[in-house]
């Protein structure tokens, strides 16, 4: 007889038999696993794939993949021929030739032309404002040579010219097809052929979700070892899937639990639990890490008053910036008296006593004094979506308070903070006093790249600082002729933008990143390097 | 009753284009600047302001909007600004997710909710009556965020049952999609079983105290029947009404629920496009929520007929 426990035994047995054959109570993962396909967590939002229009740095680092560059940075930021074989240069850097490595294709199997990289200089050259402009304003001519050649000819010497072409900071000269490059700068392309290791795609492709990379299996790699942007770009993967996952503790889990492989940006306070795993390495992402920036406005009062912008070089503290944006390890963050990346050739800390010590308040009201500044609003923009702005904001409000300035503090988002900076309006009208932001460290290793040094007033970044000394010092870099004449330049320089306080940095940070320790070939770079990456 | 739906339909339109002046008068007039963001921060202002012009962003409202509506009025919804993918296409990927999220949760929710309301309000006074409510001050209480860090916790990342993230589409099996949306389904889905079943017992309590709930016990009807043939059909109006109203709190609480499990929703959708200053895709989703949300509302008014035969229309 079937008594209801026998029954509820039967059924339990039997749902049990069902589930397991269906693997309901098999503990398992969503996904398979695949050791040729990568998953990695970026940065951000992957949300368009044109470097020159949009130069976000998550767009760049997509872009890496997809395009190769004429030349590449290695580790110690030499620029290396990539796509080009050989180049000449006029002994007055004023004629440049190069000449394409042979076999190149694009991802439409197209060959790889002279006229190509012209299109796609043309393009760069049109959008950065760092290199490109002013190799632009220095052209006569660029011209196709034959299939495989071109040449620059220009008016005035441009003796940087391969660093320009190997940049890595956005927007770097990425080489597409002709009929694409030939886009307006300022609109997006809408067709995606690449030239790099990795073909994006685009039916593929869900906006703020994921994106995908294949394998081009036509791409003809250097045969030199691979270091950064350099050498042979030897794809070990099949297949890079972007996840990505705004939620920091949904990253953490999916690469604790083996979803993803690689994350690129772990927040501090993850890290310790991410150590404890004993499948996760956990390391340092940028050797070159980052400089915080207090940027000033120099066209209004107070800071238009080279007496009020010393005041708050001696007020603030960066230990005290660099604990609010990484937290107590040591090992993450240092004190930066001066404008250039730490550990590179051309660091120097000349001119950075105001930045040294002890914080000086008595010596900072006093010149807030001299500046006359009587106590109007400092309207402070804080761009509270994002905690290294926000972190860098709230000590600064404190620090200015404490030599009696009168903060206005805006909480805005950066979406704001982008549209505001951009008003040269006095602050009481709409402008803004001071902003925060942050460079990267690859950026600032010499004045070539570094946008936030230009002291030429009204064309200079936000904040428009001017003094015809600090641009004369930039120039005197361009012009050296070797590292000793080089490193002598930059000391003066740094001298020169300190007095001037073209803006306060506010220390050098670095950031983590996390992986899977069945990835081997994760190094450690300003941007995430897939080539030489392998899964086991 | 199809006159009357027709009616309704109709009534949506003028509902609609208010909606949509609302949410580009906003957009235009809200601080934030896309062709800044798009520009990146090397940018010079000539820059910013060429990107500005080639997007259109510099004419003036009234063109601005009036260009739009008459593209919406041709199916065009436009294209995103940086993606400058269709919207409708942008759209399309994500409402799978957001729509099976959607009707996992209100199944769960429902499945639970009225089934414990009703055991409440015919249990009222006891330890059951309070156990349930307690369950429902819990679900009110606990941000959906919470509960979705915790069910992740302990059953994707400890006991490795679940995916920690991500969405299947069940066109790839219907384990495969289920095992995905379970844990965002509870997540979401507590703060609206909560809401029910308060509701329910609410409403049963008021019916069960009525004459002819007395007569039908009197006349030997068992308990069952009461509670679900007499009592529960004629507390459904308020419930269903409750349910529809619930139904945009929870497409406010699936934003944070595919945040937190990396679901490609609709949601995440409208918070980055916010966040980005994408006005096309903003107006999209606005206009297409307001559109669900319409619909949702002519359902409900529809199935009190279902429930109630003195409502007619």
């Amino acid at each position: 007889m079937i008594d209801r426990r026998g029954l509820l035994k039967g059924t339990g047995a039997l749902a049990g038999a069902i589930a397991g054959s269906v693997g309901l109570t098999r503990p398992s993962l969503a996904q398979g696993v695949d050791n040729k396909v990568l998953r990695f967590v970026p940065q951000a939002n992957l949300a368009n794939l044109d470097p020159i229009w949009g130069t976000q740095y998550v767009v760049r680092n997509g872009s890496l993949m997809i395009w190769d560059m004429l030349y590449g940075v290695n580790e110690r930021l030499e620029p290396q021929p990539q796509m080009v074989e050989s180049h000449e240069a006029s002994p007055d850097f004023k004629t440049w030739t190069f000449r394409l490595r042979p076999g190149l294709k694009f991802h439409d199997n197209e060959p790889v032309l002279a006229k190509d990289a012209v299109a796609s200089i043309n393009r760069w050259m049109a959008r950065d404002a760092t290199m490109g402009v002013p190799i632009k304003r220095r052209l006569d001519a660029l011209e196709v040579v034959d299939d495989r050649t071109f040449r620059f000819r220009l008016n005035q010497p441009y003796p940087k010219m391969l660093f320009a072409l190997g940049k890595s900071s956005t927007p770097c000269l990425f080489i597409m097809p002709e009929r694409i490059a030939t886009t307006d700068p300022f609109k997006q392309i809408t067709e995606i052929v690449g030239s790099g290791p990795m073909r994006f795609r685009k039916d593929e492709w869900v906006p703020g979700s994921r994106a995908a990379f294949e394998r081009f299996a036509g791409y003809v790699p250097r045969a030199e070892k691979a270091s950064w942007l350099a050498g042979g770009k030897r794809m070990m993967l099949e297949r890079v899937e972007w996840h990505i996952l705004p939620d920091a503790a949904t990253a953490s889990a999916a690469l604790q639990s083996g979803e993803v492989d690689w994350w690129e940006t772990p927040v501090s306070d993850l890290v310790p639990l991410l150590r404890k795993s004993p499948n996760i390495a956990v390391d340092i992402a940028d050797p070159l890490g980052n400089i915080g920036a207090l940027r000033l406005n120099h066209l209004h009062p107070p800071f238009n008053d080279v007496r009020a912008r010393r005041a708050v070089q001696w007020a603030v503290s960066q230990s005290d910036y660099m604990q609010a944006v990484v937290g107590d390890d040591p090992s993450l963050w240092k004190e930066v008296p001066g404008y250039f990346t730490p550990e590179t050739p051309l660091y120097t800390e000349a001119g950075g006593e105001p930045l040294k010590g002890p914080r000086n308040y008595e010596l900072a009201k006093k010149l807030l004094a001299e500046a006359g500044y009587k106590g109007e609003p400092i309207v402070l923009l804080v761009a509270t979506d994002l905690a290294i702005l926000k972190a860098q904001g709230d000590v600064t409000a404190d620090a200015l308070k404490r030599i009696g300035m009168n903060v206005e503090y805006a909480a805005l988002d950066w979406g704001t903070v982008g549209q505001r900076r951009a008003k040269k309006d006095p602050p009481a009208q709409g402008g803004w006093n001071i902003f925060h932001t942050w460079h990267a460290g690859a950026d600032c290793v010499n004045p070539a790249p570094y946008i936030a040094l230009d002291s030429s007033g009204d064309t200079a970044w936000f904040g428009w600082p001017k003094s015809d000394l600090v641009q004369e010092r930039i120039q005197a870099w361009y012009a050296a002729p070797d590292l000793v004449a080089e490193k002598q330049a930059i000391a003066a320089l740094n001298q020169a933008a300190m007095d001037h306080v073209v803006y306060v940095p506010t220390g050098f940070f670095k950031g983590y990143q996390a992986w899977r320790k069945t990835l081997t070939g994760v190094v450690k770079a300003p941007f995430p390097i897939f080539w030489d990456v392998s899964k086991s | 009753m199809l006159a009357y739906a027709t009616r309704r339909v109709l009534a949506t339109i003028p509902v609609i284009l208010i909606v949509a002046l609302f949410v580009f008068s906003l957009l235009y007039i809200a601080p934030g600047d896309p062709a800044a963001i798009i520009a990146g921060d090397q940018a010079t202002p000539d820059d910013v302001e060429r990107i500005r012009a080639s997007l259109g962003l510099d004419r003036p409202f009234v063109i601005r909007f009036v260009d739009w509506l008459w593209s919406v009025l041709q199916g065009d919804l436009g294209n995103s600004i940086f993606t400058n993918l269709p919207v409708s296409h942008m759209i399309s990927q994500r409402i799978e997710p957001t729509l099976s999220l959607m009707v996992l949760t209100l199944t769960l929710s429902l499945s639970f909710a009225i089934p414990m309301g009703v055991i409440a309000a015919w249990k009222h006074g006891t330890l059951i009556d309070r156990f349930v409510m307690l369950t429902a001050v819990f679900g009110f209480s606990t941000p959906v965020f919470v509960i979705g860090y915790l069910l992740a916790f302990v059953f994707a990342l400890k006991l490795d049952w679940l995916p920690v993230q991500g969405f299947t589409s069940i066109s790839h099996g219907l384990l495969p999609f289920l095992r995905n949306l379970i844990l965002p389904a509870v997540a979401l889905g507590l703060v609206y079983m909560a809401l029910i079943a308060r509701i329910t017992r609410a409403t049963m309590l008021d019916v069960l105290s009525q004459d002819y709930v007395r007569t039908a016990k009197a006349k030997g009807v068992g308990q069952r029947g009461i509670l679900f043939l007499h009592a529960l059909k004629n507390a459904a109006v308020p419930i269903v009404t409750i349910v529809g109203i619930g139904f945009a709190a929870l497409i406010g609480g699936a934003v944070v629920t595919e945040s937190v499990f990396a679901i490609p929703g609709l949601g995440r959708l409208t918070v980055d496009a916010i966040l980005r200053r994408d006005y096309p895709v903003i107006q999209g989703v606005v206009l297409l929520f307001s559109c669900v949300y319409v619909v949702v509302n002519l359902i409900v008014d529809l199935l009190y007929t279902l429930f109630d035969p003195r409502i007619r229309y």
